[in-house]
């Protein structure tokens, strides 16, 4: 019979701390801590040295003066009297409605040509092809110069649409004026607004902001309404999918139902609000009424998309081919058509592969919107990062400042995706 | 047998007795027209798409096609450039406009080397063919492993060619890693492995910190060795877009896999640590950095040091792409079976051993497609430097317009840029689609 001894008690030896598994992990982690906390601690140490030397404090005050400043796109009110905070929320603003719009049309294309390269059309294909290569091997800040230069020197100048024989015309049944000054289309007005006064021209000559305080209302109240619709259309469509698992019958009309909850009530409150369409007109030497799309936000907008696009071609296209062949044939053996094939079959398999790394495209896209400063955009980067902190000297809390919210807008989407991603992948036990 | 044959024979007279010879099948279903067919005209959609893909390139192609190949390439001004157009009768009311190539031409140095002094171009050119030779070994591994020597040397070698200066300075420093490896590799067996490993590392760190200077100081003054030196500013077009992207390149691959290691790793500290620095990086963008390099960096130094914008760059570039990388590698390492790693550990190894033998090279195979598009991204993204007042080749495009010479010419300089890195970024993309091929060892 083997008897299992102890070990021999031992004492601790100070060896053990690098010879022992038991103990070196910790000895490691202690000195790692103690070098990476050394290296902070001189770092600020430095910093604060400095500063002092240069007379400087750490101080965010400066966001409560006056700017002193013209921001040419804002989205709110502002004018140069405004602080510095409030020019800072003007950037962010515009950081947000470019990473926006750029996320949505990016996502149509890259949908769009994703679908298309892997037609069966060789022509077609082939042409997705050059697309995707060509925007993702060249740096997107060429791009985004390029079409500037294409907006700024290959489009008409406003005065080419005056006189009988103009040389250029307005496209869209003479509603939207492509211009080398960037393209007008027509705004929005409630001539029942809620706020009161409808028309909103700053009394000093200013243009007003795109969207006037006057009618946040308007516009709050229209969302609102539209959300609310889009939320019953699909209660209709989960009462429909109940009914339809119950009795093995789908109630007729369930999509044009859906349609009617959304665009109904939102139609009603705009006829209530007196919407009309404000039109771009050309007075003087210039356009006037109707929104302003610059030239830095058109390329910004364009190139982002376009550069995006083409990482999210690519995504798509993995994503569609991850789908087993096997799976199209079952559907189609079970008798399924091809558009249930498509939604009921591939799609919900695809997205799963496709989400998580369209995330990352959402964010590459969001931070690649601070290349606006190659035009001239003034995003929250070129307001706050930049005028502001020329004027006031103050660069350490300035780039602490639009780190932090770079930061936290990334932390925000892939949080917020990552919930969306949770809800739609494969549920395993 | 043969007699019931003939008998047959001769009372059905009809049947053929030999072969009949292949016959070419139809044409509508073989060859181009079956191609075509299937391919172009397959459905009536798939006939609409085909038209107006071919009437969309064939519009592209005749606003582009004479205005590129028509383009004159020997003018000193874009004003004598249009004047040659106009010669040449190309440009009526409706005429058609052409290149002006010969920008390129008259600004070739410029775009290439920017300001470096003309009388010393063969340094860059020297430089950037031994940077060749140097990777090749690291590219295709069926040649021979001496060549690797080159390879470590390469880094040392090219600094030295591009700032010029001392020879002693690349030396030294290079002397240092050697100092490392011959602790590691002579005081190893003798003093035990863990601390060899320590004074590995330990040794060449005091070595540059503290005997670097003086030692310096003593070369500097008993040989005299050196070539021209050229300051970092005078570094600009693709010269400098290709040192930027090649020394973040050389530098973000270990660091990343380092970052990968500590987030995957066990160890509370360093896992934290590793997490909020991959996240922190990859949540501000590249140009935000930049200019922290450029504004803040100064801060968090000790007061009265200073040194070089291009190093500074370098720096960001560098820890910018390695965060990425990690999150690449950290992805090769979460895909690898755990088996992998319970083998490696029931085999004995240490962890160093196990990750060098076991799961590194698996995990590197799995995360090659993202590394290389980490590094195209990173060396797309060498363009930005223009924003922090460095001239790289976006921004000679703009100093070349600039100059009234040139004013107003766009499209031939966008379009030389462009295709510059498009050559050396679909060249890597393709790269690496061959070696995935090559090392792929899954059977199908």
């Amino acid at each position: 019979m083997a008897t299992i001894t102890d070990p021999p008690a031992e004492g601790f030896r100070l060896s053990q701390l690098i010879y022992d598994t038991r103990y070196r992990s910790m000895t490691i982690q202690v000195v790692a801590f103690i070098l990476i906390m050394a290296g902070l601690i001189w770092l600020v140490n430095n910093a604060v040295q400095n500063l002092a030397a240069l007379g400087k404090d750490f101080d965010f005050g400066f966001l409560g003066n006056r700017a002193g400043y013209d921001i040419n796109q804002r989205l709110i009110e502002y004018t140069n009297n405004s602080t510095h905070g409030r020019a800072a929320i003007v950037g962010i603003l515009n950081t947000l409605l470019v990473a926006v719009l750029g996320c949505i049309t990016a996502t149509i294309l890259g949908v769009i040509a994703g679908v298309l390269r892997l037609s069966k059309n060789w022509i077609v294909g082939r042409l997705m092809t050059v697309y995707v290569e060509g925007f993702r091997n060249v740096p997107l800040l060429l791009w985004i110069i390029v079409i500037f230069a294409v907006m700024t020197e290959g489009m008409p100048q406003p005065r080419d649409f005056r006189g009988d024989e103009p040389e250029a015309t307005m496209s869209v049944f003479g509603s939207v004026a492509v211009t080398n000054r960037g393209i007008y289309i027509p705004n929005v007005l409630f001539t029942r607004s809620l706020g009161g006064n409808e028309m909103s021209e700053a009394a000093d000559g200013v243009p007003a902001a795109v969207i006037p305080a006057a009618s946040f209302g308007d516009w709050a109240l229209f969302l609102a309404v539209l959300i609310a619709g889009v939320l019953g259309s699909g209660a209709i469509g989960r009462w429909a999918k109940a009914k339809q698992e119950a009795t093995g019958v789908r109630p007729p009309g369930v999509f044009w139902m859906r349609a009617a909850s959304i665009l109904v009530p939102a139609i009603i409150v705009l006829i209530a609000l007196g919407a009309t369409l404000d039109y771009p007109e050309l007075t003087g030497f210039n356009f006037s009424g109707g929104i302003h799309l610059r030239n830095a936000l058109i390329a910004l907008w364009f190139a982002l998309s376009l550069y995006t696009g083409a990482f999210i071609a690519e995504i798509v296209r993995a994503g569609i081919m991850s789908v087993s062949k096997g799976q199209t044939e079952a559907s189609s053996a079970l008798g399924m058509r091809a558009s249930w094939t498509m939604n009921l079959v591939i799609l919900p398999q695809a997205l799963r592969v496709i989400i998580p790394p369209l995330i990352s495209q959402f964010l590459n896209l969001t931070k690649n919107s601070s290349l606006a400063l190659a035009v001239g955009y003034m995003d929250v980067r070129s307001t706050l990062g930049g005028i502001t902190i020329n004027q006031t000297g103050r660069e350490l809390e300035g780039m602490l400042l639009l780190g932090v919210f770079y930061l936290a807008t990334s932390l925000i989407i892939s949080a917020v995706m990552n919930v969306y991603n949770n809800s739609v992948k494969l549920k395993e036990r | 047998m043969s007699e019931i044959h003939s008998e047959t024979a001769l009372q059905t007279a009809y049947v053929r007795t030999e072969m009949l010879a292949e016959q070419a099948p139809p044409v509508t279903v073989s060859g181009p027209i079956k191609w075509v067919r299937e391919n172009l005209f397959s459905s009536i959609p798939n006939a609409v798409m085909t038209i107006v893909s071919v009437y969309f390139i064939y519009v592209v192609l005749a606003a582009i096609l004479p205005w590129m190949l028509n383009g004159i390439w020997d003018a000193g001004s874009l004003a004598e450039c249009r004047e040659i157009r106009d010669a040449r009768g190309g440009s009526g009311e409706h005429g058609h406009d052409v290149a002006c190539w010969a920008v390129l031409v008259d600004r070739w140095d410029q775009l290439m080397f920017g300001f470096y002094p003309s009388e010393l171009y063969w340094r860059p050119i020297l430089a950037f063919t031994l940077f060749l030779a140097a990777i090749l070994p690291v590219l295709y591994d069926n040649l021979p492993r001496k060549l690797l020597i080159l390879t470590a040397a390469m880094p040392f070698i090219c600094f030295w060619l591009l700032w010029g200066g001392s020879i002693w300075a690349p030396t030294l420093v290079a002397l240092g890693f050697v100092l490392g490896w011959a602790v590691m590799k002579f005081a190893g067996p003798t003093v035990g492995a863990m601390t060899g490993t320590i004074l590995a590392i330990v040794l060449p760190i005091f070595y540059w910190l503290f005997a670097l200077g003086p030692l310096l100081d003593v070369f500097n003054s008993v040989a005299p060795i050196g070539i021209q030196a050229v300051a970092s500013r005078e570094f600009g077009g693709f010269l400098l877009a290709f040192v930027i992207g090649a020394s973040g390149i050389i530098l973000s691959m270990p660091l990343g896999v380092i970052l990968a290691l500590g987030r995957q790793s066990d160890l509370f500290i360093i896992n934290k640590f590793s997490v909020i620095f991959i996240e922190v990086i990859r949540g501000v963008p590249l140009i935000v950095w930049l200019f922290t390099a450029q504004l803040l960096l100064g801060y968090f130094l000790p007061p009265g040091s200073n040194f070089d914008l291009m190093v500074r760059v370098i720096i960001m570039v560098t820890l910018f792409s390695a965060a990425y990388i990690a999150e690449v590698i950290r992805g090769g390492l979460a895909a690898l079976p755990r088996g992998q790693y319970e083998g490696a550990d029931s085999l004995g190894l240490n962890y160093w051993q196990s990750m060098q033998l076991i799961i590194l090279p698996q995990a590197l195979k799995i995360s090659i497609p993202g590394i290389v598009s980490s590094f195209i991204g990173l060396f797309k993204d060498t363009v930005l430097v223009v924003f922090i007042g460095l001239f790289d080749p976006i921004g000679f495009s703009n100093a070349i317009r600039a100059d009234t010479d040139w004013n107003g010419i766009y499209w031939e300089l966008f379009i030389f840029i462009g295709l510059c890195f498009f050559i050396c970024c679909f060249g890597m993309s393709r790269y690496s689609q061959w070696l995935e091929r090559k090392l792929a060892t899954d059977h199908r």
